[in-house]
């Protein structure tokens, strides 16, 4: 028998697998080869052992909204620096949204981002195809050739823009049915949002910003959801946060509709109150809602309605936060505290658990993007002859977020200054340790990742 | 009541009210001396406690010359947007200006305070005089004069004479504002912001 | 204050400061030499990047009046318009070593960001921001208001007051009608919210088009029926500007035409006769005359337009000087 690679083979000792029981769990070459009771199993020479006693063992997070940024925008994320912080986050995947520049609009671009992602080694990263030419909402981009490329693209989305002409919307839905895809929505409407800066309601009114009403994303989820169901396709709803589009998605999984939706950990969290300081950290797209919309989308991750928590990490260079609120872009980094809020928000007050937080930030995720099969599969369970994808967690820990200490290039996190409760203490990519206590490990073989100097 | 009489909060009282009345009347008759007469008098007090000391003279003055009005003799002059120290303060309030009906142009004014001390003050009501008007002659009366002048400023009229160390502060209390008439003077700990 | 931000910022107690203040500055205006030399070795920076000849010209007179020295920047032609970023320009004044900035800004929040963002050790005072704040607007009205209708002085307008009208009281029991664009003003908001803390009720009147979603929480009444307000005998009625261009907007405009929005919502002369015999006229300015107020109404003797500009003056004195005449840290 050869000896199990040292690199891709780990030990994980009395770790609570999903909140649950203590287990020791022992991945060999990358597969989970044994799952037994804690303190029985003991590690073949050379291989790695983690002693993983009172952290808890999810499968490795999957992100199915994230920007790298790059090919165009360096300066504030590459697919190296964003994926490294995705596994400091604890995430073993992540999709990469198309508003590149160039556009990931044609098999060359999300060709060019799987490899980056690939040869940067930290996580797998499966890139997202524009639904439209240009992100221009008016011809459908290449999906056929995007998803028969070397990146296998599943996801479709103009995230950053709505795919607001209804006939495009149509033809995209019918259109990714051939290969199993889905049209992921950024919901939109465009002329009900002309100028808008936050969410439409008695803080913008106050503060004097234009407003962004709830009825500009509901009406097009309400749309979209209709088309879907004509056309018999998959919809995927994109970061959704008011109670009306809850309710909207609740109303489509009762009629049997094959409808998803995510939430970002920003909208589990944080209001339009934030804005009332004009800082731009809180600026948005969509925007932070009401007390009662945040109370909706809890609930509605709760109880399955939101089926993934998903990051929309969204970094920014810093000129285009350090101004006046109108002339700010909108977004937020979350890939590194994504599991930290999920866990203040929703563990912590006992309205989920460990189980639940790995079937809405692994499982699910995996399953919507359809990376759960095929040669490297992802969001899998934790059992014997699964890919050894996992993230150990302390949950006890507490820490203050640092933005200039995160692996992402860009500071635009609004957690800034705020103490969190959870660290990510280990991240293993197929049996390979991407993060050991709580740093990034540079993959042997790779390109070693460059510090960046601030 | 004699001076020297400890005062609670520390301090001595060197004026009584009788000594303060006695004083007042002396000024006044100082005054229509010197300017032979009430002819063409405005009396401009400072505020805050200048003011009251400008009514009182003003009174005098009409008991020995009945012909004079007081309310046509007496005017406030606020001097805080003259003032040269403004920026190293807290913001103060400001006060009003009212000048007799008369107005001051070819008056002999005299400024009226309660407590002569660097002199800025008063250098200020003659910047603040200046845009007024051109009074024929401007003249001072201070109810106590404390010296450690920093200016080259001088009283016409002195109710008394009180040498002082700097740190010491003297305090004028008035009836119309205090509730009663003394003038203290109380030992050192916070400076008395030179005036 | 180090700053003025917003009406907001004020309290019933410092609202009264701020009238009393410019009551004492508008009895110097009176005198044949003008200015005073309370803040004379101060640097005023007027930084406007919006055009605004009226208000930059009253605080440039403001400020030299109280002998500070004044720098205007005006963003046209400026560094702004290539580009510069804010941060930037608060940079260069800061070595430029300005001690106040007054700034209009087309961007809601940026007098805040100037206050608090470390970049300048100036005082800010915010002459109007987007559609947020314009506080030493609402200040002028509130202080044309008192002296006009507060307490004894209530002797309407026409009547020849002294600077000192309704010093040391507030608007308690005046009722002040505000018409117009609420949804894009500035002057509104400002005003709803310094009347109100002086005592005053307000009562905001709009198409729903102009009305914004949320105001229900401004502790106001909102009406969209002029005549039925105007039945209410408001003491005050505040016109604001509509602009023509919200006639083009989007979705076909906020309302359809210029005639419909006067015949609903303008001071016409038949509205003008309907008013209390104390009652008073007041713009902002600029008048739109024909189209939210008539020139009957703008030329009536119950109009204080003209009154609130003077006033501006002395209002800004008093907000220079509370602001300036202290080196707060």
């Amino acid at each position: 028998m050869t000896a199990p690679h040292p690199e891709t083979s780990v030990l994980v000792i009395g770790a609570q697998v999903l909140g649950g029981e203590p287990r020791d769990v022992l991945v060999l070459d990358g597969t989970i080869t044994e799952v037994a009771a804690a303190g029985s199993l003991t590690g073949p020479d050379g291989v790695r052992t983690v002693d993983a006693k009172g952290l808890v063992l999810l499968p490795g997070l999957v992100d199915l909204h994230t920007h790298l940024r790059e090919p165009g925008r360096e300066d504030t994320e590459t697919v190296l620096t964003g994926t490294r912080a995705a596994a400091l986050g604890g995430f073993t995947a992540v999709h990469a949204m198309a508003n590149t520049t160039p556009v990931a609009d044609t098999a060359g671009v999300v060709e060019q981002v799987w490899r980056l992602g690939r040869d940067a080694g930290w996580v797998d990263v499966h890139p997202v195809g524009a639904v439209s030419v240009g992100l221009a909402g008016e011809q459908l981009a290449e999906l056929g050739a995007m998803a028969s490329s070397a990146a296998q693209v599943r996801v479709f989305s103009d995230d950053g823009k709505c795919v607001h002409d209804p006939v495009l919307m149509r033809r995209a839905l019918e259109y990714v049915k051939a290969f199993d895809g889905v049209v992921a929505q950024h919901a939109q409407e465009p002329r009900l949002t002309e100028g808008a800066q936050m969410h439409e309601g008695v803080v913008s009114a106050e503060i004097g910003l234009r407003g962004w009403p709830a009825v500009a994303e509901e009406a097009i989820i309400a749309r979209d959801i209709l088309l879907a169901e004509h056309v018999g396709s998959r919809l995927h709803v994109c970061h959704l946060s008011t109670a009306g589009s809850v309710e909207l998605v609740r109303w489509a999984k009762a009629r049997g509709l094959r409808v998803t939706a995510e939430v970002t950990p920003h909208h589990l969290m944080l209001t339009d109150e934030r804005a009332r300081g004009y800082d731009p950290l809180f600026k948005v797209n969509p925007p932070l809602r009401t007390e009662a919309d945040v109370e909706a989308v809890r609930a509605g991750l709760e109880d399955g309605t939101i089926d993934i928590v998903a990051t929309d990490h969204a970094p920014h260079a810093r000129e285009d936060k350090d101004c006046e609120w109108d002339a700010a872009a909108f977004g937020m980094t979350g890939l590194e505290t994504a599991l930290s809020v999920v866990q203040a928000t929703m563990v912590d007050t006992g309205r989920m658990t460990w189980a639940d937080v790995a079937r809405v930030m692994s499982t699910n995720p995996a399953r919507i993007g359809r990376i759960d099969e095929g040669d490297l599969p992802q969001g899998r369970p934790i059992a014997v002859g699964e890919p050894g994808n996992l993230v150990l967690v302390d949950p006890t820990a507490r820490s203050v977020v640092d933005p200039r200490q995160q692996g992402t290039t860009s500071d635009n996190s609004p957690f800034r200054g705020a103490e969190l409760p959870g660290r990510v203490v280990a991240t293993f990519l197929r049996g390979r340790a991407t993060v050991l206590d709580g740093h990034a490990v540079a993959p042997a073989g790779s390109p070693a990742p460059q510090e960046v100097t601030r | 009541m004699s001076s020297g009489m400890p005062m609670p909060g520390g301090g001595t009282t060197v004026l009584g009210a009788p000594e303060i009345a006695r004083a007042l009347t002396r000024i006044a008759h100082e005054i229509l001396e010197r300017n032979k007469g009430g002819d063409d008098l405005v009396l401009l007090g400072i505020p805050t406690r200048g003011l009251p000391l400008a009514r009182r003279l003003a009174e005098r003055l009409a008991d020995v010359e009945p012909t004079l009005d007081v309310d046509s003799l007496v005017g406030e002059l606020d001097i805080t947007m003259y003032r040269d120290d403004l920026h190293r303060h807290p913001t103060r309030t400001i006060g009003s200006t009212t000048l007799p009906s008369g107005g001051i142009d070819d008056k002999i004014v005299v400024l009226v305070d309660d407590v002569l001390f660097s002199g800025r003050t008063i250098r200020a009501a003659l910047d603040a005089i200046k845009d007024l008007g051109r009074p024929r002659a401007v003249q001072l009366a201070a109810l106590v004069d404390r010296g450690h002048r920093e200016l080259p400023i001088r009283p016409d009229y002195v109710g008394k004479n009180l040498p002082t160390s700097t740190s010491e502060r003297v305090q004028v209390r008035l009836a119309e504002v205090d509730g009663d008439d003394a003038v203290t003077i109380s030992q050192p700990g916070a400076a008395e912001v030179a005036r | 204050m180090k700053h003025l931000l917003s009406t907001a910022d004020l309290d019933r107690a410092g609202a009264v400061h701020v009238l009393d203040t410019a009551a004492e500055m508008a009895a110097t205006q009176a005198r044949e030499i003008k200015k005073l030399p309370t803040l004379r070795g101060r640097t005023v920076v007027n930084l406007f990047f919006e055009d605004s000849t009226r208000t930059r010209i009253s605080f440039e007179t403001a400020a030299k009046r109280l002998s500070a020295d004044v720098i205007n920047f005006s963003a046209k032609g400026s560094s702004v318009s290539k580009g510069e970023s804010l941060k930037d320009t608060a940079l260069t004044l800061q070595a430029m070593g300005a001690d106040g900035i007054v700034v209009r800004h087309h961007a809601s929040g940026a007098p805040h960001l100037l206050a608090t963002a470390g970049w300048v050790d100036a005082s800010v005072v915010n002459a109007g921001d987007g559609t947020h704040q314009h506080p030493t607007q609402a200040l002028l009205d509130a202080f044309t208001i008192r002296r006009h209708l507060a307490g004894r002085g209530a002797a309407g307008a026409g009547a020849s007051l002294d600077a000192r009208s309704g010093v040391g009281l507030d608007l308690t029991g005046l009722h002040v009608a505000v018409v117009g664009d609420v949804l894009h003003s500035r002057v509104a908001r400002s005003n709803v919210q310094l009347l109100t803390t002086l005592g005053a009720r307000v009562t905001l009147v709009a198409p729903p088009t102009l009305v914004p979603v949320g105001v229900e929480a401004w502790p106001c009444a909102v009406s969209y029926d002029l005549d039925a307000t105007l039945a209410d005998s408001p003491d005050a009625v505040m016109m604001l500007r509509v602009q023509r261009e919200r006639m083009s907007a989007a979705g076909g405009g906020f309302f359809p035409s210029p005639l419909e929005y006067s015949r609903l919502f303008g001071l016409d002369a038949r509205r003008l006769a309907t008013l209390a015999d104390h009652a008073i006229v007041m713009h902002p300015g600029p008048m739109n005359r024909g189209l939210e107020i008539s020139a009957e109404a703008a030329d009536s003797v119950r109009s204080v337009i003209v009154e609130q500009v003077a006033n501006g003056v002395a209002v800004r004195m008093a907000v220079l000087y509370l602001t300036l005449a202290t080196k707060e840290s």
